[in-house]
């Protein structure tokens, strides 16, 4: 096997869950409500947890004596693997949940797939990120519906949220090298195969919050190879900020 | 099943072991909790198998930590491996367990289909721990850690928490 293909698999998986969580992570103590502040903590938290496990189990694999810490922190823009989608700013909260909806069905049908990986490891952390994803699925998938369903202005933030965050959703379904090949031999999941489903299950959810189902066909591309939008790095600068001023620095 | 039937613990490690409590629950043991699944002494050499309640628990590495103290007060060594399958589960919970968290009061999870309905608000299930009515509503579906939720007795008001199902 081939262990080059196995951590650029890996890291494909757990980038997009470490950018996403450091998302909700800088509303901490920025929520609308103190139950919303606590829940986007608490998604935060899952998040982080589950690429924990991911780049142990990367550092591993690459067998370079790195640690989990060096793949999130030590790392340049150009060599982050998530998608566009989950490095976009919290605009509004409108914005959050409907980052975090687009996203959850997507990981939650993913972590199924994984759950039947070859990998061991791989489909461990699966099974156990599934329970964790379902739950954040309810809550997003829940305030689509308030938001689109509630007043005029709230139905019309929601919506022009939807309307901005769908040009990254077909990036989802995009597969690398690494992604193929992992692919072929029974560790990773082939998303390609279930994007119908996924905006099936989206379009049903927009229906149902009386929103208009977006009907671009222009989608914007480039996280999974390491080309991000101009928000990343940023993002970056207060993620490393400890660990490039203070190099191995612990607590 | 619980955890007595699935974890392999020496039993002359279990008094030490029940001295490390949840530090976000004081009052649950560690073998409460059922996040214990192998403890053996080999050599001199306590090796421990425990298992994350929830991916990014804090409580995990301050358990690791507090295993080790427990033990090193008795000169001996431990070794924490942190092991993600089977997955917990809160029916894992020893029934002392529940009991212990129902007066410290926290709800207790209820079963899987009911802890939906609950978390939907579709029924009301979930138990005051104050007074024990079940006019309840939920408050958040995140409480103040990953593995609780927030609800609210209809009838004495008070806010409390439950501890969702997970399975
Ligand atoms: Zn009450």
């Amino acid at each position: 096997m081939n262990n080059k293909d196995l951590y650029n698999y890996i890291l494909g998986i757990a980038d997009n869950s470490l950018i996403l969580g450091q998302r909700l992570g800088e509303l901490c103590g920025h929520g609308p409500t103190l139950e919303t502040d606590i829940a986007g903590t608490n998604i935060s938290l899952d998040l982080i947890g589950q690429t924990r496990s991911y780049y142990q189990y990367a550092a591993k694999i690459q067998g370079e004596g790195k640690s989990e810490d060096d793949i999130a922190f030590l790392r340049l823009e150009r060599d982050y693997k998530n998608v566009l989608l989950v490095e976009q700013p919290n605009t509004h909260f409108g914005y959050v949940m409907g980052r975090q909806y687009l996203f959850d069905v997507y990981h939650l049908l993913l972590m199924q797939g994984l759950a039947n990986s070859a990998d061991e490891t791989l489909a461990a952390i699966a099974k156990k990120g599934i329970k964790e994803v379902s739950y954040h699925k309810r809550f997003s998938g829940d305030w689509v519906k308030r938001l689109g369903d509630g007043t005029e202005e709230s139905n019309e933030k929601m919506q022009e949220a939807i309307d901005d965050l769908w040009t990254y959703t077909d990036e989802l379904f995009d597969l690398t090298e690494s992604d193929e090949k992992m692919i072929s031999e029974g560790i990773g999941v082939d998303a390609s195969a279930f994007k119908n489903q996924y905006y099936d299950e989206v379009t049903a959810l927009l229906k149902e919050a009386n929103l208009q189902v977006p009907e671009g066909k222009y989608f914007i591309r480039g996280g999974k190879k390491g080309v991000h939008s101009e928000h990343m790095g940023y993002l970056l600068a207060d993620l490393q900020y400890m660990q490039r001023t203070y190099p191995n620095m612990e607590w | 099943m619980t955890q007595a039937q699935t974890a392999h613990i020496d039993p002359h490690l279990i008094p030490t072991l029940e001295e490390v409590s949840d530090p976000e629950i004081p009052v649950l043991t560690v073998l409460d909790l059922g996040v214990i699944r192998e403890a053996v002494e080999q050599n001199g050499l306590i090796k421990i198998k425990l298992t994350p309640t929830y991916s990014g628990c804090p409580a995990m590495d301050v358990i690791g930590d507090d295993l080790t103290a427990a033990f090193a007060k008795q000169g001996k060594k431990v070794e924490v491996d942190l092991v993600l399958a089977p997955a917990w589960s809160t029916d894992w919970i020893s029934e002392k367990g529940l009991r212990k968290m129902e007066e410290y009061g926290i709800a207790r999870p209820l079963k899987e289909s009911a802890d939906k309905e609950a978390l939907l608000g579709n029924k009301k299930l979930v138990k005051c721990t104050n007074c024990g009515s079940t006019n309840t509503h939920l408050v958040s579906q995140f409480g103040s850690t990953a593995c609780k939720a927030l609800f609210q007795c209809d009838d004495c008001q008070e806010p409390f928490d439950y501890f969702k199902c997970l399975k």
